[in-house]
C-alpha cells in the first residue's frame, strides 16, 4: 500500500525526517518534493510558488539534494566534487567565483572535510562519502535540502555523526532539512518535525507531540513490534 | 577545477607533440623527400624540386590535415558518449553512427547492381560516397533520438543504438552476400578507412562540420561535469537534461559522422583516446579533458597514418587496421585493470 492524503508544510529552519515503512513511498515522496521525478497528483509550494512554474536553474537555486544513488564517475576529488555543487551559479563553462570559492571552503568546514578535501572520492568510505555529498548540497546554498536515507549503510556512529551534523546546519544556516530515513529513534530524538507515513492519517507533528498521539504504535504490527513510548523506542513484542 | 595551472606544462607539452607529429608525418611519405625541404616547403612555402611541392601541398598537408581532423573529432565523439551513458566503453560505434554511415556506403557501393534500374544510384566517387555516408549516419542519428525522445533512461538508448547498430550491419551483411566480388572489394577497401583522398574543398567542409561538433562539444563542458554526478544530480543541478542531450547527440553525430562520412568507419580511436588522455591528466574535469583529447586524437591519429603509409615503400596499409592493431591491446589492458579504472 502507498500512502495518500499527504500534507504537510515546513518552515525555515526546521530538521523534518520522512519515517514509515518499507514501500510506503517515502522516497517517492521525497523525489518528488525535489523534481526529481514527476509528481503523481496534488500539488507541491515553494516559497508561494508551485513546483512547477520554477525553471531548472530557479529551482537548482532553491533545492538541492542528496539522492541514494551512487555518483556516476568517482574519480573526482572531493573538493571537485563539492565545487559542482556551485553550477547553478557560475557561468557557461562553470568558472568558480571567489564568492564561489568561499562557499565551497565554508561547506568543507561545515562537514570537517578539511582533511579529506584532496582525496579521490573513490578513496572515501560510505560515511566519508556522504558527508561529502552533504557538502555538495551545502555549497549549493539551497535553502531546502532534501535527502533521501542519509544514513543507510552507516553504522551506529556514523549514522548519529550524520544526522548531528544535520541539525547542526539547520540551527547554523536556518536552512529546511527534510530527509526520509528508517532511524525513527534517533529521529524522535533530533528532528523538529517527523512526518509519520502510516497510509492513514499521515500525520506529521513534533516527536512529542506524535508520542503523546500513540502515533508509532500503529506503524508496525504489534505482534511484531511495540513502542515504548516512556523511553521512544521500539522493542521486539515478546510472546508466541 | 581549482588548479589549471598544475595542467598547462603538460597541456603545452601536448601540443609541441602535435606540431612536432605534423611536420614528421608531411615529411615522410612513399617519395622519399628530405626533411629539410619539407619544413622550407610548409614554412616558407618555396621548394626547388616541383613534383615534391606538389606533393607537399595537395597529397601530403591534406591528409595530415584529414587526420588531425579525424583524431580530433573521433576522440572528442568518444568522451562525450563515454560521459553521457556513463560508460567506459562507448565509442562512436556505440550509438549507431558508424554503422549508418556503413550503410551509407554500401547501399551505394553495393546496393546499385541489387536495384539496378529501380534505384538509379550515380556511380561511385569519393563525394557520392561522402554524401551516402553522411546520410547514412544522419538517418541512424535521426532514428536513435527519435526513440531517445520516447525513452528517458540514457541506458536503454545506449542498447538501442547498438540494435541499430546490429541492424545496418546486417544489412550490409545481406548487401555483401548479393553484390558481386568487385563491388564488395571496393566497398571491403572503403571500410578500410582512408585519409588520403580528400581534395583541399572536402578539406574544407570536414574542418566545417568538426568546428561545428567541437563547439557544440565545448559549449556542453558545464554540462558534462554535472553529468559525472549522474542525470538526477545533474537535473538538481539545473541543467536542463533534454535538451543538453540533444546538443550532444548532435555533436556526437557531427564529429562521428562526419569523420566516417569521409574517411570510412575507423576504430579504436573514439574509444581509446579519452582513456589515454583520463591517464595522463588524472582529472574527470571536462574543461580540461575537453581539449586534451582533441590534441591528444590528432596525435594518435597522425602516428597511425605515420605507420600506415609506410614510409619510403609504395604500398600503404589500412587505416582501419592501424587504429585497432594499437587500439585492442589498450582495450584489453583497461579491462584487465579495470579495478583501477580511471573513469
Amino acid at each position: 500500500m502507498i500512502a495518500k492524503n499527504i500534507d504537510f508544510s515546513l518552515s525555515s529552519g526546521e530538521l523534518a525526517a520522512i519515517v514509515g515503512i518499507n514501500g510506503i513511498g517515502k522516497s517517492t515522496l521525497l523525489r518528488t518534493l525535489g523534481k526529481v521525478q514527476p509528481k503523481l497528483s496534488g500539488e507541491i509550494i515553494i516559497n508561494g510558488k508551485p513546483l512547477n512554474s520554477y525553471g531548472p536553474r530557479e529551482l537548482a537555486a532553491q533545492i538541492s539534494v542528496v539522492l541514494t544513488e551512487p555518483i556516476a564517475s568517482k574519480n573526482m576529488t572531493v573538493l571537485e566534487l563539492i565545487s559542482l555543487g556551485r553550477q547553478p551559479y557560475t557561468n557557461w563553462i562553470g568558472t568558480l567565483s571567489d564568492a564561489d570559492q568561499s562557499k565551497i571552503k565554508e561547506s568543507v568546514q561545515l562537514m570537517a572535510l578539511g582533511d579529506l578535501q584532496h582525496k579521490k572520492c573513490h578513496e572515501l568510505s560510505d560515511g566519508q562519502l556522504q558527508r561529502v555529498m552533504i557538502a555538495r548540497a551545502l555549497a549549493q546554498d539551497t535553502a531546502i535540502i532534501l535527502l533521501d536515507e542519509p544514513t543507510t549503510h552507516l553504522d551506529l556512529y556514523h549514522k548519529v555523526q550524520i544526522l548531528k551534523l544535520l541539525k547542526k546546519i539547520v540551527r547554523q544556516t536556518n536552512k529546511t532539512i527534510l530527509f526520509t530515513s528508517h532511524e525513527i529513534e534517533m529521529a524522535i530524538q533530533l528532528c523538529d518535525k517527523i512526518l509519520i507515513l502510516d497510509n492513514g492519517e499521515n500525520p506529521f507533528e513534533r516527536p512529542t507531540e506524535l508520542i503523546a498521539q500513540k502515533r508509532f504504535e500503529k506503524l508496525f504490527p504489534a505482534d511484531t513490534i511495540e513502542f515504548d513510548a516512556a523511553t521512544a523506542s521500539f522493542r521486539i513484542s515478546k510472546g508466541q | 577545477m581549482d588548479k589549471p595551472l598544475k595542467y598547462r606544462i603538460p597541456f603545452l607539452l601536448l601540443l609541441l607533440v602535435l606540431v612536432v607529429c605534423f611536420v614528421f608525418n608531411i615529411s615522410l611519405g612513399s617519395v622519399s623527400i628530405p626533411f629539410k625541404d619539407t619544413l622550407n616547403a610548409v614554412f616558407y612555402g618555396n621548394v626547388q624540386n616541383e613534383p615534391w611541392a606538389y606533393i607537399i601541398w595537395n597529397y601530403r598537408i591534406p591528409k595530415a590535415f584529414t587526420a588531425l581532423l579525424v583524431g580530433s573529432g573521433l576522440a572528442l565523439s568518444g568522451l562525450l558518449m563515454q560521459t553521457l551513458f556513463r560508460n567506459p566503453l562507448a565509442g562512436p560505434f556505440v550509438l549507431g553512427i558508424s554503422s549508418g554511415a556503413s550503410l551509407g556506403a554500401a547501399l551505394l557501393i553495393m546496393g546499385s547492381s541489387l536495384f539496378s534500374g529501380v534505384l538509379a544510384f550515380g556511380f561511385v566517387t569519393n563525394i557520392t560516397l561522402a554524401i551516402a555516408s553522411s546520410l547514412g549516419s544522419f538517418l541512424v542519428l535521426l532514428a536513435v533520438m527519435t526513440v531517445a525522445s520516447k525513452v528517458k533512461d540514457t541506458m536503454a538508448l545506449l542498447i538501442i543504438g547498438l540494435m541499430f547498430g546490429s541492424i545496418t550491419a546486417a544489412v550490409v551483411s545481406v548487401l555483401s552476400y548479393f553484390t558481386n566480388a568487385e563491388k564488395l572489394q571496393q566497398y571491403v577497401y572503403w571500410s578500410f578507412g582512408s585519409l588520403g583522398n580528400l581534395s583541399w574543398s572536402q578539406l574544407s567542409l570536414l574542418t566545417g562540420i568538426i568546428l561545428i561538433g567541437t563547439l557544440l562539444g565545448i559549449a556542453s563542458i558545464k554540462t558534462l561535469n554535472a553529468l559525472l554526478l549522474g542525470e538526477n544530480y545533474a537535473r538538481s543541478l539545473g541543467v536542463d537534461l533534454k535538451k543538453s542531450r540533444y546538443i550532444i547527440i548532435i555533436a556526437m553525430g557531427l564529429l562521428a559522422g562526419g569523420v566516417t562520412a569521409f574517411a570510412g568507419p575507423i576504430a579504436f580511436i573514439g574509444l581509446a583516446v579519452p582513456h589515454l588522455t583520463r591517464q595522463i591528466f588524472n582529472t574527470t574535469d571536462h574543461k580540461i579533458l575537453v581539449p586534451a583529447v582533441l590534441v591528444y586524437g590528432a596525435i594518435i591519429m597522425l602516428l597511425c597514418d605515420t605507420v600506415a603509409q609506410l614510409p619510403n615503400s609504395a604500398s600503404v596499409l589500412p587505416i582501419n587496421a592501424i587504429t585497432s592493431i594499437l587500439g585492442a591491446p589498450v582495450v584489453i589492458w583497461l579491462l584487465v585493470r579495470k579495478q583501477k579504472m580511471v573513469f
